[in-house]
């Protein structure tokens, strides 16, 4: 009895985190190898801060940017749809989803670039003979050309993380709206697809954050983005590091940007499942 | 309990008439014919797998069946009838009938992603197209009916199961159903929650809805249920007050049932 008084008496010690102090120690060891190994080596970073806010750096970058949004707007627009179509009972609709899928994630992405650019070889011109037809040299531009190859391509990776995002929905949930009265659209858009998202935005803000780098692969067939006017400058200077440095730097902000934009996202469509901080 | 005996001129609010459904080569449900009068409580028991819930099911339209016909209010259900034929109604039609059904769940089936009140205000705002503000004030009273209007912000995940299960009540109140279905609404919970949803369900049976509720709580099918429905095997075994059915079943079976449900319990 004298035990259990005593006791409430005492004080509670913290748990002592010596792996964590390990850890920071370690790392700051690293970090300090690493900026002295920069700061002696043969950068000039002086000429890379020069080059950060270059007109034509900034306009590159505003390429990329832009690029990566159309091509993932394609991309969830056309994964959408394929998860839709997946998940339905129409046959033929299914196996459309599937062959999509199946295509466009089995061809390499660069493949891809280069035969929508090159278009021309096969079809000179495009349209409806009669009606309406362009030269396709002039409509596929690297830029249209590169929305379709990505696009088309991130479309096929989308659908099937909504699918399984859908998968993740619990079958009660589909019957409960259905009972409610809910027609299959309202059902998916109300109910199953906002809780899809809560599975579905994680791997989806990888997805757009790999797809932002993949867009300085088109720059292969000439389109304008920030890795392609860094490379414009270190021709004519043969500072090649420091103009490398520099599109480096804009891709990690936009990449930041875009993480603290899945954090939001995650917190929004993670309410009531008492994960992502919810209330 | 004289509106029982099917001769009044009064539309049955169900009307099952030889109702079949194979499950692959398994007869789930077969000739199951009942009739469910305007305000009338009628309790389903049997054991597992005698084909409750996939009664249920068929009459809210989430399960089709293979033989046989419903009847919901006077409309067919799930068929258009063309000259000796029946033809199959689309998923806008089929939605439009299910609105006079409400279902609530074993497992609540509550929207996750929703607070309480947004549980309730969704299906009249989205499938009744009626506007927010006013179907937000019905909405609280329903939750005040059940007992929950403090709980109105709160997420189901927030909530205990009895609670979820009467936020399902209220939800599927919501819509104004002819005909409110139960799929042993009890069952999950842990027996001290039992109470209070059986208690919004016996107001709401005294509030004169029409009740069809499958249970394994034979208390309140005697207080309740101004019938009970005994279901083995697929089939209806057999029917009657819950006093006569309890008291002096006439079939083996019901007997053999209700000795061990008791025994049991
Ligand atoms: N989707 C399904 N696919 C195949 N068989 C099914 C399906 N649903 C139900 N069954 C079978 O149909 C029979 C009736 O099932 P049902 O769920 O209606 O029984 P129940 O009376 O509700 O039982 P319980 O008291 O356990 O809920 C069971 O044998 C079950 O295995
Ligand atoms: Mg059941």
């Amino acid at each position: 009895m004298a035990e259990e008084l005593d006791i409430a008496r005492l004080r509670h010690v913290r748990r002592p985190h010596f792996g964590r102090i390990a850890a920071i120690v370690a790392i700051l060891f690293v970090a300090f190898l690493l900026v002295r190994a920069f700061a002696h080596g043969k950068i000039d970073w002086a000429t890379t801060w020069e080059f950060l806010f270059w007109p034509t750096i900034l306009w590159g970058l505003f390429n990329t940017v832009w690029m990566s949004f159309v091509c993932m707007a394609v991309g969830i627009a056309i994964g959408l749809a394929c998860a839709v179509a997946h998940a339905s009972t129409n046959p033929v609709l299914k196996g459309a989803a599937i062959f999509y899928a199946w295509f466009f994630r089995g061809a390499p992405v660069i493949l891809q670039l280069l035969i929508w650019f090159n278009l021309a070889l096969v079809f000179p011109t495009l349209g409806i003979p009669g009606l309406f037809e362009f030269k396709t040299v002039v409509v596929i531009t690297p830029a249209v050309a590169t929305i379709l190859s990505l696009g088309l391509n991130e479309g096929a990776y989308v659908s099937e993380i909504i699918r399984s995002g859908m998968l993740g929905v619990d079958r009660g949930q589909y019957e409960a709206a259905k009972a409610m009265g809910m027609t299959n659209g309202t059902a998916l858009r109300r109910i199953i697809l906002p809780q899809a998202m809560r599975i579905v935005v994680p791997p989806l803000g990888n997805e757009f954050i790999g797809l932002v780098k993949m867009t300085a692969l088109a720059s292969i067939i000439g389109f304008g983005d920030v890795v392609r006017s860094a490379q414009d400058i270190y021709y004519s200077n043969a500072k090649v590091i420091e103009l490398l440095m520099v599109p480096t730097f804009w891709f990690l902000v936009v990449v930041t940007v875009l993480t603290l934009g899945q954090r939001v996202l995650e917190r929004r469509f993670g309410r009531g499942f008492g994960t992502g901080g919810a209330r | 309990m004289t509106r029982t005996d099917g001769t009044s001129s009064v539309t049955p609010v169900v009307s099952a008439v030889k109702v079949g459904k194979k499950f692959g080569g398994h007869q789930a449900l077969a000739d199951v014919t009942m009739d469910v009068m305007p305000g009338e409580v009628v309790c389903i028991i049997g054991p597992s797998g005698s084909g409750k819930t996939t009664f249920l099911r068929c009459i809210n339209q989430l399960e089709s069946f293979d033989s046989g016909g419903l009847w919901l209010d006077g409309e067919l259900l799930g068929y258009r009838r063309v000259g000796e034929a029946l033809h199959p109604l689309s998923d806008k039609e089929i939605a439009r009938q299910r609105r006079k059904t409400g279902m609530v769940f074993q497992r609540f089936n509550l929207f996750p992603h929703m607070t309480a009140l947004e549980n309730v205000t969704e299906a009249p705002v989205q499938v009744l197209r009626r506007r927010r503000d006013e179907v937000h004030d019905a909405a609280m009273l329903l939750l005040d009916r059940v007992g929950l209007a403090h709980k109105a912000g709160a997420y189901p995940s927030e909530l205990s199961g009895g609670q979820q299960q009467r936020i399902a009540i209220a939800r599927a109140l919501a819509m104004q159903p002819k005909l409110m279905l139960f799929d042993e609404p009890t069952s999950a919970l842990d027996p001290e929650l039992v109470g209070e949803v059986l208690a919004v369900m016996r107001d709401l049976a005294a509030s004169g809805m029409t009740m069809i509720v499958v249970t394994h709580e034979l208390g309140f099918a005697r207080e309740v249920g101004d019938r009970v429905v005994f279901m083995d095997q697929g089939r209806v075994v057999e029917t009657g007050t819950a006093t006569e059915l309890m008291n002096d079943p006439k079939e083996a079976r019901t007997r053999n049932f209700l000795k061990t449900a008791f025994t049991r319990g």
